[in-house]
């Protein structure tokens, strides 16, 4: 199978990437049972930082168990926890384990998570972290101080095309490519003009050839589902009538199903769209399901290119 | 006793108007006169993707997003300068906590403000 980064470069067909589950103790056997559910159908798995400001597993330690475990690992790495020197030691470290794809968030604030009265740290921000990152892969720190080996890194980074400004959301995107991004995974949402109108920014200004964008969709079976996201997580909006839609059918597990799979197919129709990135709150048969009923991801490596 | 004396003029002034947190590394004029040390994330490269749909922020949703403010008035703020205009799209560089409390107009005299870590790379901006 050709490596993630070569993947990105050469967009022979749409990538598939997932957010794997984060750990709350077990050990690395725990981890791989968890990878099976995902090893056959995705390209790389994103291993989260303290999701949504909750303490879990560290990224570094999932990270290198994955790889570890054969599943080319995308390490998140959030401004929120850590200053800059914590930042680039994890970096530098997981480097060292053969991870060499990150992707730098701001991070959701600490008012979003279990442990509100944590100090919030935000001593870089996702421009900045990509940056410092793009030294790294250089051979050196942000002080200037050279690393003893240099490793070749694949940077990423997040952008919500669903939040506003639409434009400004454009320019950000510019930013982040230009500052070393290669790759840039889209938060969820459920506004396909929102999305339409991204990629035409993205395309029009050339970011979506220099780096792959990535819209995310997530599996769920509830309306509820739907409502927590809308209500409780930072960047995500759900329009009403998306809820009233799954609310209202006699299956929702179905119809949730359904949804996705149409949001798929419509961001994988537009120009600039490079794959999806799947975040999988079912852990039933619909990974699976999904990437095999669009003939997406390695286990479907035959499928035509995805636009470009 | 310039020094000294400074911070505590410069904070009298810019407070009340900017509510200034003394970083000592002044963007105002890059940020459409919007102080980005007031966004709860300190992001100097703002916004974040938690704004809300109202263009509220994140973590205080009974305020607006300093970063929206920010564009918005970068673009629209009569009287702003085109090259401040324009310098919005900057990348700004991680903030020297070493000069926080000082005076940024000491520091923009001195050029201290604009120095950075030697491993920092300045994007080239067309």
């Amino acid at each position: 199978m050709p490596d993630f980064a070569s993947l990105l470069e050469d967009r022979q067909r749409p990538i598939v990437t997932a957010e794997f589950p984060s750990m709350d103790g077990g050990d690395v056997d725990t981890v791989a049972a968890a990878l099976d559910h995902y090893r056959p159908y995705v390209d790389a798995v994103n291993i989260t930082d303290n999701p949504a400001a909750h303490a879990h597993a560290s990224n570094v330690s999932m990270a290198i168990a994955v790889k570890q475990l054969g599943v080319e690992p995308i390490m998140q790495v959030v401004c929120r926890d850590k200053n800059r020197l914590a930042a680039q030691a994890d970096v530098v470290g997981a480097s060292m384990h053969g991870v060499t794809a990150f992707c730098a968030l701001t991070g959701d604030d600490v008012t979003a998570g279990d442990e509100p009265e944590a100090r919030r740290v935000f001593d870089l921000d996702s421009p900045q972290l990509i940056s410092i990152m793009n030294g790294i892969s250089r051979g050196h720190y942000l002080s200037g101080r050279a690393l003893k080996h240099t490793k070749e890194l694949l940077i990423g980074a997040v952008e919500n095309p669903f939040a506003p400004p639409a434009d400004v959301r454009v320019r950000r995107a510019k930013m982040k490519v230009d500052g070393g991004a290669r790759f840039l995974q889209l938060q969820i949402g459920y506004e396909p003009h929102l999305l339409e109108a991204f990629m035409s920014g993205v395309v029009a200004n050339g970011v979506a050839e220099r780096a792959a964008i990535i819209p995310t969709v997530i599996l769920t079976k509830s309306a509820g589902a739907l409502r927590f996201m809308d209500g409780q997580v930072p960047g995500i909006h759900v329009p009403a009538p998306v809820i009233e839609r799954v609310a209202e059918s006699p299956d929702p597990a179905e119809e949730s199903y359904q949804l996705v799979r149409e949001q798929v197919e419509h961001a994988l129709s537009l120009p600039g769209v490079a794959g999806v990135h799947i975040t999988d709150f079912r852990h039933d048969d619909s990974l699976r399901r999904l990437v095999s009923d669009l003939a997406i991801g390695p286990a479907f490596a035959a499928r035509p290119a995805a636009t470009a | 006793m310039l020094r000294k004396l400074l911070p505590v003029l410069e904070h009298v002034v810019k407070g009340p108007v900017w509510d200034c947190q003394m970083c000592g590394q002044c963007v105002l004029h890059s940020t459409g006169m919007t102080c980005p040390m007031t966004c709860p994330k300190t992001l100097r490269n703002g916004p974040c993707g938690g704004v809300r749909s109202d263009g509220h922020c994140e973590v205080k949703p009974e305020m607006r997003c300093v970063w929206v403010k920010a564009h918005d008035r970068a673009e629209n703020m009569p009287l702003l300068p085109k090259s401040w205009r324009a310098e919005i799209t900057h990348m700004r560089p991680p903030v020297n906590n070493e000069l926080k409390g000082d005076s940024s107009w000491l520091n923009l005299v001195s050029g201290r403000d604009r120095q950075t870590p030697e491993g920092w790379q300045e994007q080239e901006h067309a």
